[in-house]
């Protein structure tokens, strides 16, 4: 076989034996860029973990004074941005740049240049965000943002212009990676890749960018025009200019729940990547699963405004989100079926990354079932902003995404490091995190339907909630102590785990056809696929090797990307001068990046 | 932007050249960036507190001109990108020079009736009909500045001899990325101008 | 649980109103639970609930038993067989594609029929009161008895009640869960019949009783203290509450409380603060006519008691941050210190509790 006897020549070359900090500066290695994804979201994990845990030691007792409500308001609002912008979305584009090339047979994205710049874009916004901690000012109006309570009047300070400044740095990061993923799938596969033979994984990945794609421009009007409000004195959400707060409220939702589903859709594809490698069968049914994430995403654009069935809109809105939202369950519920339907019949080994998987489905379920729950409006009108919320879509967003990808994460450890997390540690990572996790959340549905709205600060003892409160506290410290294992792990594994050969678990994609870490270029030769399970098949009947390519060209190293993303930075960062055309000395490095970066020689 | 990443695969999966396929998703992404911009005008029609509002300002006939001029720009466009498939370098200089110049005219017709406006006591701040109608309008303004330095760049490149047949993609994405500017003028034209 | 027969009967409509309540109605007492409501509104919210909630835990249990019984019996072994690579199933598929759907519409019926239920437009004997959010307390002003109170809403059982909602400042949420769900209120718009919208709750009271609830809506600072209560009469209490109201009691001359009504209506209090009968008739804070009857300070902050309500006056921001309202000290909401010194609070204090109903 091809591929195995170029391995033998070129194992030694891989990503990560050349070194030095310039080297991951000026990369547009796909797989280092994924590398800096992975381990910017796993720093962000922390700050976002921290934050909650402070949240629930200030939650874990009535009228607990551990800190204050300017403090806590901070502390919920960056908790949200944090786990949603900085930790569960970057986390999965860091296995779209690890694997989706490797499971198409490609040697990089599209547009590598641009890849980096959307990282590098993306830390810029996140560090910007986070450091309005060391000024006392980090955003406090909750990560929906409502106006007007985020606009100028409500809201003076730097407070929120952190926060509208950074989200809209993070916005045209994602539009840039949606584009370039899009791309990298519909025209980097390998020859014989059909979209119907795609890994369910890339799938999701195609199905995410398109919303990314299409929903960051959404969020991106909408904060322009608070941006606009706050900084030059219009008035598009002021009542008092004849602005309509509710407007924010659609824009910002239009944008949220597609949102909702390019978090938990990557996660879906990485459990119905576990899921068949675990159980040694082929996914079930594996069209109807990429069809229902195609409607999952289109449907997930109609029902935005269940989230305001507070707001106001008239029965006949409440009415058409309500049985929208009612019928984007029924997709979801047909993943959930076929992932059964997989394990049944199979021969399930329980690794780590399958624990992780099925961990998916027990919680996602619960998250989902009251999802439903909440999509009878007026039913609703009970659960919404209480913990009744907060736990569902912590089922989802925790139980679905956060487990979802710590299944990716012990599943694709050893394709990036050629080397196995412990999977005893894993283990006890697995049962405490599960545990904690439903300790912390399964409380939360009565503590909301017993009456305590979520984002506030205090609670009164009459309303009797402590001891369900203080069970939550113990479930979040509990999930503290199983991210310091996985940590440790972490640290451990990468240096002294089990030295692994190319496909540790026996698996059927393309990923796992090359060498961990696989070289530079990937693929030695660009391999032609006959089948869903590549891998699978060849065990059967292997193909005649086709001759290796003379010369494999690589885009060199480029360090423009990080100079235009520092100038996304300056422009967004110097309206904090406040004076109109400061922002402009950010824009021309961009425009002086942008040029350097066409004319730049090798791309 | 001027680059053909196709040095991993000599042919793609789709034999659309990426830069193609990927700038086409980012003229879908902008759809609804602008589709919001708009939608956000059109909400807030007739919901000024005072005035002048639209039809008191409006000057439909000086934006007919200058929406004309802007599509007859499209037209050089076409005419650029068939000389430069052509191999033709006096003709690529003379569309692409054009094109820039009519895009540049459309431009100073938009800071012409900025300025006009701002004397007439509307701003950004004034009501809610001039906070979506300069938003709206100057991110497209600001969308034909972009594409005028990426023709001028083209241009540039043209003069030194540097865009050969070979390079006819370059001057084609250029050329979607304006017709796409042009098409969303169209909207605002008939949306903002027109219906009133 | 006691065996008592009300309790048991209790326990039971419980029960029915929402299963979820079995598990924990027999662990104390939820001031603000949602399930036992006391509306006709919170009634077909919970049915609703119910009804949804039946349908779909049977999925719940069946996901998590199926995937249980899966982890069990299909365990690798060693010298298992090799399992068969079934790709899919047309017929199951269908099928686990059917019976969702069927089941979304049988809880997709009740719901657009509660929705248009409990959005219909109030009947014309309903009483109207305006519900105004304020940060961080809420105002109830009634029309038709020219009466303006804050934090506590008395309404009347059996009579239908018509909430018209809004907001002087940012977004609030109105919700006392035994009353039913929860309405934003928007901010006023500058002009009629513009956006945001009025909101409107309409409900009936079955049985008198104190219910609690508290702003929903993330508003600020002190979110957390922008609490309330529903105090419900029956229609007699009710009209005597109103009419109390309109004329409360002046307090006894010779009295500390005379002294403390002469310190009020000299202080800078009046600018902001309403008494019925005085003149003092700002508008911007809280109507503190028939003070004494309410049992809190600071929409909620603390129990209302003489040393509690002294220290509220002295230092509300301390109490409540943010507080729009400044103390004798130290300035708030934009004002200046009050300069009440230690004897005027103490008078003051004493006026403003002799503000109560008698009873």
């Amino acid at each position: 076989m091809a591929i195995t006897k170029a391995r033998a020549a070129t194992v030694t070359a891989g990503p990560h034996a050349r070194g030095g900090i310039w080297s991951w500066i000026t990369t547009v290695d796909h797989k280092r860029i994924g590398i800096l994804y992975g381990t910017s979201a796993l720093v962000f994990f922390l700050v976002g973990g921290l934050e909650a845990l402070l949240i629930r030691a200030q939650l874990a007792r009535p009228e607990n004074g551990f800190v204050g409500p300017e403090t806590y308001n901070q502390l919920f609002t960056m908790h949200g941005t944090t786990m949603v912008f900085l930790v569960a979305m970057p986390a999965a584009v860091a296995f779209f740049n690890y694997i989706v090339p490797l499971q198409i047979g490609a040697r990089d994205v599209a547009f590598p240049r641009l890849n980096a710049l959307s990282y590098w874009v993306f830390l810029f916004g996140g560090l910007f965000m986070n450091s309005s901690f060391l000024l006392g000012q980090a955003p406090n109006g909750g990560w929906t943002g409502y106006v007007p309570l985020t606009g100028p009047r409500f809201a003076p300070g730097l407070h929120i212009d952190f926060w509208v400044l950074g989200l809209s740095m993070l916005g045209i990061s994602s539009i840039l990676g949606g584009v370039n993923f899009i791309t990298t799938i519909i025209n980097l596969r390998a020859p014989g890749m059909r979209l119907m033979r795609m890994p369910l994984f890339t799938w999701m990945t195609l199905v995410t960018s398109f919303l990314l794609v299409t929903a960051m421009p959404v969020i991106a009007v909408a904060l322009i025009l608070l941006i606009f409000d706050r900084f030059f004195g219009t008035s598009f959400y002021a009542p008092a200019g004849g602005g309509d707060p509710v407007l924010w409220q659609h824009l910002f939702w239009m944008f949220g729940h597609p949102e909702v589903y390019i978090l938990i859709l990557p996660a879906f594809g990485m459990v119905s990547e576990v899921i068949p490698t675990f159980s040694r069968k082929p996914l079930f049914g594996y069209a109807i699963m990429v069809y229902s994430g195609i409607l999952i995403g289109f449907i997930g654009w109609g029902v935005w405004s269940h989230h305001m069935f507070a707001t106001g809109l008239g029965p006949i809105a409440d009415a058409f989100f309500a049985i929208a939202t009612m019928i984007i369950a029924i997709p979801t519920g047909v993943k959930i079926f076929n992932w059964l339907a997989t394990m049944w019949g199979g021969s399930l080994r329980f690794s780590t990354a399958m624990l992780f998987a099925i961990g998916v489905i027990a919680s996602f379920t619960i998250g989902g079932i009251s999802g439903i729950m909440h999509s009878a409006a007026p039913a609703d009108l009970q659960q919404h902003d209480t913990y009744f919320v907060v736990a569902h879509f912590h089922y989802t967003i925790f139980g679905g995404t956060i487990l979802g990808t710590f299944a990716g994460i012990y599943y694709w450890f050893p394709k990036m490091t050629g080397r196995l997390l412990d999977e005893r540690l894993g283990k006890w990572h697995f049962w405490l995190m599960f545990l904690g996790f439903h300790l912390t959340f399964f409380p939360m549905h009565w503590i909301g339907l017993l009456g305590m709205p979520r984002r506030i600060f205090t609670y009164y003892d009459e309303l009797g909630l402590g001891s369900l409160n203080l069970l939550a506290t113990i479930g979040a410290f509990t999930q503290g102590v199983a991210v310091v294992l996985f940590l440790w792990n972490l640290l451990r594994s990468r240096r002294h785990g089990v030295v692994v050969g190319p496909n540790p678990w026996n698996a059927a994609t393309l990923e796992w056809s090359i060498p961990s870490p696989p070289p530079e270029y990937n693929f030695a030769v660009i391999p032609e696929v006959h089948s869903r399970e590549p891998l699978w098949e060849r065990r059967e009947a292997t193909p005649a090797p086709p001759a290796p390519e003379p010369a494999i060209h690589l885009p060199p190293p480029s360090h423009w990307p990080i100079v235009v993303a520092f100038g996304v930075l300056l422009t967004f960062g110097l309206f904090l001068a406040n004076v109109w055309w400061v922002p402009l000395g950010g824009v021309a490095l961009v425009a002086f990046g942008v040029m350097n970066w066409a004319f730049e020689p090798g791309h | 932007m001027t680059q053909a990443a196709t040095y991993t695969h000599p042919a793609t999966a789709t034999g659309l050249d990426s830069w193609k396929v990927g700038f086409w998703t980012f003229i879908g992404s902008e759809c609804l960036f602008f589709g919001s911009l708009i939608s956000t005008y059109m909400v807030y029609k007739g919901e000024s507190l005072v005035g002048p509002t639209s039809h008191e300002i409006l000057n439909i006939p000086l934006t007919s001109i200058s929406t004309f001029v802007l599509l007859t720009s499209s037209l050089m466009m076409v005419l650029a990108l068939a000389a430069v498939q052509r191999g033709s370098r006096r003709g690529a200089l003379l569309w692409l020079l054009l094109t820039a110049w009519f895009g540049s005219l459309f431009l100073g017709f938009q800071a012409f009736e900025f300025t006009q406006f701002y004397h007439e006591g509307l701003t950004p701040q004034k009501n809610l009909f001039g906070a979506s109608f300069f938003v709206l309008t100057g991110f497209h303004g600001a969308h034909v500045t972009v594409g005028v330095i990426w023709l001028l760049t083209l241009w540039v490149l043209a003069l030194r001899g540097r865009l050969g047949r070979a390079d006819a993609l370059k001057v084609e994405i250029a050329g979607l990325y304006w017709h796409f500017v042009d098409v969303v003028w169209i909207a605002i034209f008939t949306l903002v101008y027109l219906i009133q | 649980m006691s065996a008592r027969k009300p309790e048991k009967l209790r326990f039971l409509r419980v029960f029915r109103a929402a299963p979820l309540a079995a598990l924990i109605a027999c662990s104390g007492e939820y001031p603000q639970t949602t399930f036992r409501t006391v509306t006709d509104f919170g009634q077909s919210l919970n049915d609703l609930f119910g009804r949804v909630f039946w349908w779909t835990i049977p999925i719940l249990v069946l996901v998590e038993v199926v995937l249980l019984f899966v982890v069990i019996r299909y365990r690798r072994r060693p010298g298992g067989p090799t399992p068969k690579p079934v790709h899919g199933h047309t017929g199951l598929e269908m099928l686990w594609t059917l019976i969702p759907a069927l089941i979304v519409v049988a809880i997709a019926v009740p719901t657009v029929q509660t929705i248009f239920a409990t959005q219909r437009r109030a009947p014309d004997e309903a009483l109207m009161v305006e519900v105004v959010g304020h940060q961080w307390w809420w105002e109830f002003r009634y029309p038709e008895q020219g009466v303006v109170t804050a934090s506590e809403l008395h309404l009347p059982a059996g009579r239908p009640v018509h909430l018209q909602l809004r907001s002087v400042d940012v977004i609030h949420s109105f919700w006392i869960p035994r009353l039913g769900g929860k309405r934003d209120t928007n901010p006023r718009p500058a002009r009629e019949g513009q956006r945001p919208k009025l909101n409107h709750l309409t409900f009936t009271v079955s049985q008198p009783g104190s219910y609690l609830g508290q702003c929903a809506e993330f508003c600020g600072l002190s979110h957390a203290i922008m609490r309330m209560r529903a105090v419900v009469h029956t229609p007699e209490q009710f009209e005597a509450w109103a009419q109390r109201m309109q004329a409360p009691p002046a307090p006894p001359a010779g009295t500390l409380a005379e002294r403390g009504r002469e310190v009020f209506l000299r202080s800078p209090c009046i600018a902001c603060h309403t008494v019925e009968g005085t003149t003092a008739r700002g508008v911007i804070g809280p109507n503190l006519t028939l003070l004494g009857d309410r049992a809190t300070v600071g929409a909620g902050a603390l129990a209302n008691t003489p040393e509690n309500l002294a220290r509220w006056i002295r230092d509300p921001g301390g109490v409540k941050p943010g507080a729009m309202m400044p103390g004798t000290r130290a300035p708030g909401g934009g004002l200046p210190p009050t300069g009440l010194n230690d004897a005027d609070v103490e008078a003051v204090v004493a006026y403003l509790l002799s503000l109560r109903s008698g009873e």
